[in-house]
């Protein structure tokens, strides 16, 4: 039966999860871990037998601004997150992505989701990954037991790093029951510098000289022509957006000192903060693709090498993070893709159909399915997400 | 420390030709002259005699010695430059010593990607050395930067002054090349910024040389900033340091740096370097900002403002670059200045709410008392980790006893506060039998269980980070519970 057939147990507290899982464990049954089920389409999951949600874990147990830290229950929705946040000047600054109109899927994107599945938007460049702003957690691992890993306070390096672990591991590992996370102070302004009509090499050189000045750049991004004449942008040819964020001063001088080193690359126009703000939540959601019928595809390279990414798989393609991540509609086979995207030092992640994750090899396969067992040995949890199919 | 196996001790002579078949020439260290720059750690407290010292050069190497030392059932400890502040490369007599000294070679910088592939024996200031010419540096910067290695930064997941701002180790890195202790060699990351499978390179830094040994590590580098401006600000109680620090915080300013020292250590530092710091001071804050000039200006104006709303009756402002660098030295050399002043230290390192700053400084002065042991403490104010520098002379009989359980009682405090016991120097073998305090039987064995998936004889640096070694085999029992079901009301399959 297909999972979203399936009756959700929607436990209230650690102890309602423990007891789900181990009692899973103990029957020989399987269980799809969702937190807001927005991403439930990426993946190849094998046929489970109940799903748990952690969207009723949704309280907020402490947040103190002046500590930079915030411990919640992992259902608790990004949205309300980034507005109790806001109110205290502070933000997630790993932007976390929503993906739902990427992925046409219905709900609300929680903490514990965007954390599983390592998700961070386009000021991933500067303020580093959702990976690197997790501190801590309790949780229930495939065996049924509760345990926890981190602290709740920003610099902790006691025992191991489990926070970067279960950070991308998509539920296969345990099931979050609390987490703790760093919050950072929000710029007071921002702007983003416009370049225009660049072929995607020279937009890949642009960025390049943009991200390795002193300019702090929080936002480096190429929407080809096909991508930038989608909306909200509408512009007429290829845009290339360079973000600049902080305190007023520093983004002015910033903005003077980048526009000059760009010189060479043509036109440059400024959006201001609210037109700023606008155009890189629809980068963040790849909006101009995401309604492109063709199967999508994440590709994370090296920056330098994202735009080489489409000419070994036709298609179309937009950049994020410097040309580090690479969105990309193509009917080529998934096979193909992931070996390409291998091929240029990355690696690939389907978002729309089977094949999400690409075949691994050798000794570090058989690692990170030791892994995988150390805390899941009996294949409770996500059985099979992150898998390749083929 | 786990008690030495006779057998293995007996076997030194085969073991050490075993070696020498693998690492010709001069690679094998055997002859106890040679041993003694080995038997400890920057952790002096703790000594202890190798069998032997490997220093190979190659990753086949690497590989051949850890292959060889599983299916014999030797036991290896890695080993940067040994600035390890918590045992981490603590000897045994039993083991093995594998040196990386000789993987000293940045091998390519990636200017295009922001990225250095270097060899894990180049030491942190040597990344940056190789890479500043074109404006760029290697962020992280503990204070033995000059020293300890790449390597040992991986394993440690070193932090730094500047890491409240620039994040830890492990915030910047991109890849590595492992050798497990099966000899087999995996790659995890690379050049792009997020991995493909689970992040063992997230996992495997910090892991203080349990899970595997690092035989290449590619590091981020980040371009300069415009300019670096320090300030100096001594305030008459601590109590108005940590709230300037608080409203640093809440005016959405991070600092580059954001220091406090408390008058012993002011008088210690300034005593040994002369950087020009207040010593009437209760307690002296550093807070750099960096960024274009524009920023530096108004930031710098805006944590004055701040400070003197606090009361703060000593400010100065760095005026050049030179003076910048002269307000570091003082607490760059705080250890150093310390250790001029008593025969011995240690170097505690819990991290703590900053808001529970003055209750633990309170507590940590009747410990003081108690145990009738100086203490000064410099503190990475911005991230609430706290280092007390407990004094002691060894030479005196039960002080070096009263300085361990002065010091396990900073930690526990530090936990009780709801900290953690160490947030940049690692667990090693000085907090491990405190371990317990912060994770229970379960936590620990989850930890455990990741060691047995990277090494499962448990043969790669035991003695490390977990109180208690358990067999993998009985780690890896799944208990289920069949009795009466918990929760009875809620839904089942």
């Amino acid at each position: 039966m297909p999972d979203t057939m399936l009756r959700a147990l929607k436990p209230t507290s650690a102890e309602e999860v423990q007891a789900i899982v181990a009692e899973a464990g103990a029957g020989a049954r399987r269980l799809a871990v969702t937190g807001g089920g927005t991403k439930r389409s990426v993946g190849s999951m094998e046929p489970v037998d109940a799903v748990l949600s952690t969207a009723r874990l949704d309280r907020i147990v402490d947040y103190s601004p002046e500590e930079l830290t915030l411990t919640c229950e992992p259902g608790v929705r990004i949205e309300d997150l980034e507005r109790l946040t806001a109110a205290k000047g502070q933000m997630l600054a790993f932007e976390p992505p929503r993906w739902t109109r990427l992925l046409a899927s219905r709900g609300e994107p929680t903490l514990g989701g965007v954390l599983s599945a390592n998700l961070s938007g386009p000021r991933r460049i500067r303020a580093g990954a959702a990976r690197d702003h997790f501190l801590g957690f309790e949780a229930v691992s495939g065996r049924g037991e509760m345990f926890k890993a981190g602290g709740r306070v920003v610099k902790n390096v006691t025992g191991y790093d489990l926070m970067k672990l279960l950070a991308g591991s998509w539920g296969t590992l345990a099931v979050l029951t609390q987490v703790t996370v760093k919050v950072l102070p929000a710029p007071r302004t921002e702007t983003t510098l416009l370049l225009f009509g660049l072929p995607d090499v020279r937009a890949s050189e642009a960025m390049t000289v943009a991200l390795n000045g002193p300019f702090e750049v929080s936002g480096a991004a190429h929407l080809p022509s096909f991508a930038a004449r989608a909306r909200p942008l509408k512009a007429e040819m290829a845009v290339t957006a360079l973000r600049l964020e902080g305190f007023d001063a520093s983004v002015a001088a910033r903005a003077e000192a980048l526009s000059a080193v760009l010189k060479g690359f043509g036109r440059i126009e400024m959006l201001d903060a609210g037109h700023s703000r606008d155009f890189w939540t629809q980068v963040r959601e790849v909006e101009a693709i995401a309604s492109d019928p063709r199967p999508l595809w994440r590709l994370s390279l090296p920056p330098a090498q994202g735009w080489r990414g489409p000419h070994g798989l036709p298609g179309d393609a937009l950049y994020d993070w410097g040309g580090g991540l690479v969105w990309l509609a193509t009917e080529e086979p998934p096979a193909k893709v992931h070996a390409v995207a291998r091929e240029l030092g990355g690696h690939a992640l389907g978002l729309r159909g089977h094949e999400a994750f690409g075949p691994r090899y050798g000794a570090l396969a058989a690692l990170q399915a030791r892994v995988k067992a150390a805390f899941d040995p009996l294949g409770v949890l996500n059985p099979g997400r992150m898998e390749a199919t083929s | 420390m786990p008690v030495p196996d006779p057998a293995l001790l007996a076997r030194k002579a085969e073991i050490v030709r075993a070696l020498q078949r693998i690492v010709p020439g001069e690679g094998v260290v055997s002859e106890p002259a040679g041993l003694v720059p080995f038997e400890s750690d920057g952790l002096s407290a703790y000594r202890q005699t190798p069998l032997a010292v490997v220093l190979p050069e190659t990753t086949a190497q690497v590989s051949q010695v850890l292959a060889w030392c599983q299916a014999n059932g030797v036991k290896v400890v890695p080993r940067g430059a040994g600035t390890s502040l918590s045992g981490g490369a603590l000897p045994l007599a039993d083991g093995v010593v594998l040196g990386l000294s000789k993987f000293n070679r940045v091998l390519e910088v990636d200017y295009a990607n922001r990225c250095a592939v270097v060899q894990p024996g180049v030491t942190n200031l040597g990344i940056t050395a190789a890479v500043e010419a074109a404006g760029f540096y290697y962020a992280p910067d503990p204070s033995s930067q000059i020293a300890c290695t790449i390597g040992g930064n991986v394993a440690e997941n070193s932090g730094g002054v500047h890491c409240l701002k620039y994040g830890l180790t492990t915030n910047n890195l991109l890849g590595c090349e492992l050798v497990l202790m099966s000899g087999e060699i995996v790659r995890l990351g690379g050049k792009a910024m997020d991995a493909d499978g689970y992040d063992l390179l997230g996992l495997v830094t910090g892991s203080e040389g349990l899970l595997g040994v690092v035989t290449e590590v590619t590091v981020r580098i980040l371009p300069k900033p415009q300019t670096a401006q320090a300030l100096l600000l001594g305030f008459p109680t601590v109590e108005a340091a940590g709230a300037t620090v608080g409203d640093i915080i809440a005016a959405g300013v991070i600092p580059a740096g954001l220091e406090m020292m408390d008058n012993p250590a002011i008088r210690a530092a300034e005593a040994f370097v002369g950087a020009g710091y207040p010593v009437d001071a209760a307690a002296l804050l550093i807070v750099e900002l960096d960024g274009p000039e524009a920023e530096c200006a108004e930031l710098t104006g805006h944590v004055r403002a701040l400070a003197s709303a606090r009361g703060a009756d000593f400010v100065r402002v760095s005026q050049n670059e030179a003076e910048r660098l002269a307000f570091w030295a003082g607490r760059k050399a705080a250890f150093p200045a310390v250790g001029r002043i008593a025969p011995d230290y240690f170097c505690m390192d819990g991290t703590i709410p900053r808001g529970k700053l003055p209750q633990v400084l309170t507590r940590i002065t009747e410990l003081s008392a108690h145990y009738g042991l100086g203490v000064a403490n410099v503190f990475h104010a911005g991230d609430g980790n706290l280092h007390p520098l407990i004094l002691y002379d060894a030479d005196r009989p039960g002080e070096l006893e009263r300085a361990e359980a002065f010091g396990a009682d900073i930690l526990k405090l530090c936990v009780a506060v709801g900290g953690v016991l160490t947030g940049e120097h690692g667990v090693g073998v000085e907090k491990r039998d405190l371990m317990s305090e912060m994770f229970d039987a379960t936590d620990l064995a989850c930890q455990q269980r990741v060691k047995c998936a990277f090494d499962p004889g448990l043969l790669l640096n035991p003695g490390k980070v977990f109180p208690t070694l358990h067999r993998c085999a009985e780690l890896g029992r799944m208990h289920v519970h069949r009795g009466k079901l918990a929760f009875p009301e809620l839904p089942r399959f």
